[in-house]
């Protein structure tokens, strides 16, 4: 009776553990199935290089190149905003900060990391908009407002990722550098900084792949036009918002077109995350 | 004055640091200062109606999402860390392809699932916009996390707990349920409720799966839109702009008190 339990048992772990497989192929039929056919109705070409997104006019043009452009110039505003304030912080989270203090900031990083994207995306509608709006002019719905939102909201992943890289390089080489002569700060940046590299790396990877998923707080502030990005003080609208807006009322090749978008994101992200774990796999070797 | 650079790299790296805190404090405190006055009695009120958008029923729909997506993602959570820490030999081949998954999975953007659940489960199962639906796309999100917080959590259980169980006779199965998962209940339970707080703050899977109906969903099967979704409807209407601020304080409280208590219980563990 006993061996009876425990073999069903082991066997429905076996089951649970596969739903994971399961869910992911899933996923990839369902969008893949959904979404490849309409690029080919549209002509692939058309579709990731066509500049006019007219989904409405007569014929319909469905070209996602704006929205491709949008998702990379935005993505990478966050980053020149998020990578170094988020490098330095962890710096001083792992290298500078008293250990009282410490014990506040690591929980207010996890805090900026659980804040639901739709509360920073208020943030940014009724602060950063009219902030951009009145410091550099505009709109205040655009590109750099986008850009300042997502680069706040990075910053916890990149922080995360980079003070345990920084932490797992030997106290030996900090110890060296500073028997050299060389100062605190010259030791960190030149000795310890260097060393924890790929790890760094890899969390802003990581960062690359929240920017470019993320989408309630960019609908919020982008402004969504969807046009070629024309400055950073003009709206610009991402994949990501470009499905959430017009699948509400979307219809026939229009919606297969708009999961298409979606299978570009997905295909996006798959490669973003291929290179996180090569990345975070040389560093284990 | 010979290190001058090494200085200005400090102030550097301490300015660094005090915006990133100084934006997290400036958010909580302008959502908080601006919310608080809004929170009116008549918002908690079980009807919504344009007159007064009340969140109330957004909140019961959170709850229900909430549940129904714990029962589902819970367990099978918890029995795949099972499988991979207690049963699975080394090197297994299906050990590796489910990590490569799970990894897969945590990097997935809700919107992404957002699209899938619309595709599968609203339209393929023909559930419709419905709260069972949302709750089935949310349990594939934080699958993932409930998985890798309990691996982390069997994994911290000494291999003596699990040699004095057999060694007093017991059989695996009950080692596992009597001895092991016990002792890893805390990291397993922090890893629940940073789950719960994903559901509560997630939007972009939910619109098109759950739908944006603001009423209290009559059953599982109807539509029903979450808090978070609430607040949006409410900002992007741009009618409702001092009911979102106070949707976002009872967000924001929420995550904060869910922070609190998931490092409460992890430190609890550590300090075991």
């Amino acid at each position: 009776m006993r061996k009876y339990k425990e073999k069903i048992m082991s066997g429905v772990f076996l089951i649970c553990a596969l739903t994971s497989i399961l869910a992911v192929l899933l996923i990839c039929v369902f969008l893949f199935a959904n979404g490849i056919p309409a690029m080919g109705k549209v002509g692939l070409f058309k579709f990731l290089a066509g500049t006019t997104w007219a989904p409405t006019d007569n014929p319909a043009q469905f070209g996602i190149f704006p929205m491709i452009l949008g998702s990379i110039y935005v993505t990478a505003g966050a980053i020149i905003i998020g990578v170094p304030v988020g490098i330095l912080t962890s710096v001083f989270m792992s290298r500078y900060c008293p250990k009282p203090l410490y014990k506040i900031l690591k929980p207010a990083t996890e805090l900026l990391a659980g804040i639901p994207s739709i509360v920073y995306g208020f943030f940014g509608l009724v602060v950063l908009v009219p902030f951009v709006k009145t410091v550099f002019g505009g709109n205040g719905n655009s590109m750099l407002t986008a850009s300042i939102l997502l680069g706040i909201m990075i910053l916890p992943t990149i922080i995360g990722v980079s003070e345990s890289a920084i932490r797992s390089v030997p106290e030996s080489y900090y110890e060296g550098a500073l028997a050299l002569g060389a100062t605190k700060e010259r030791s960190i940046f030149t000795v310890i900084l260097p060393a924890a590299k790929s790890g760094i790396l890899a969390g802003i990877i990581l960062g690359i792949g929240r920017a470019i998923g993320e989408t309630m707080a960019v609908i919020m502030v982008a402004g969504n036009q969807a046009r070629m990005p024309a400055g950073i003080l003009k709206g610009v609208r991402t994949l990501t918002s470009n499905i959430v807006i017009e699948m509400g009322y979307a219809a026939e090749l229009h919606r297969e077109v708009l999961i298409a978008t979606g299978v570009v994101l997905f295909v996006f992200i798959l490669i973003i995350n291929l290179s996180f774990s090569v990345i975070k796999g040389r560093k284990n070797g | 004055m010979k290190h001058l650079g090494s200085k200005i790299i400090k102030g550097i790296v301490i300015f660094a640091s005090c915006l990133t805190f100084g934006v997290l404090l400036f958010l909580i405190a302008y959502i908080l200062i601006n919310g608080v006055p809004n929170l009116t009695p008549e918002l908690f009120s079980l009807k919504y109606t344009t007159e007064n958008v009340s969140m109330l029923p957004s909140i019961i729909n959170t709850i229900m999402m909430t549940c129904c997506s714990l029962i589902v993602a819970v367990p099978l959570g918890i029995f795949t860390a099972i499988y991979l820490v207690e049963y699975a030999k080394k090197g297994n081949k299906i050990v590796g392809l489910i990590r490569v998954t799970a990894e897969t999975l945590s990097g997935i953007p809700s919107i992404v699932y957002g699209l899938f659940g619309m595709l599968f489960f609203v339209t393929y199962l023909e559930w419709g916009y419905s709260i069972i639906a949302g709750a089935a796309t949310l349990a594939i999100m934080v699958l993932p996390l409930i998985m890798r917080t309990t691996e982390e959590a069997l994994l911290a259980v000494p291999d003596s707990y699990r040699e004095a169980s057999f060694g007093v006779g017991a059989g695996k199965l009950r080692t596992v349920f009597k001895v092991v998962l016990p002792s890893a209940m805390p990291g397993i339970l922090s890893g629940v409720i940073l789950a719960i707080g994903r559901i509560v703050g997630e939007t972009a899977a939910l619109i098109y799966t759950a739908g944006t109906v603001a009423d209290i969903s009559k059953s599982l099967l109807s539509s029903g839109r979450t808090l978070a979704i609430h607040m949006y409807v409410l900002s992007s209407e741009g009618l409702y702009t001092n009911q979102a601020y106070a949707t976002a304080v009872v967000l924001l409280v929420f995550v904060l008190i869910i922070n609190f208590l998931s490092s409460a219980i992890a430190k609890k563990f550590a300090s075991k």
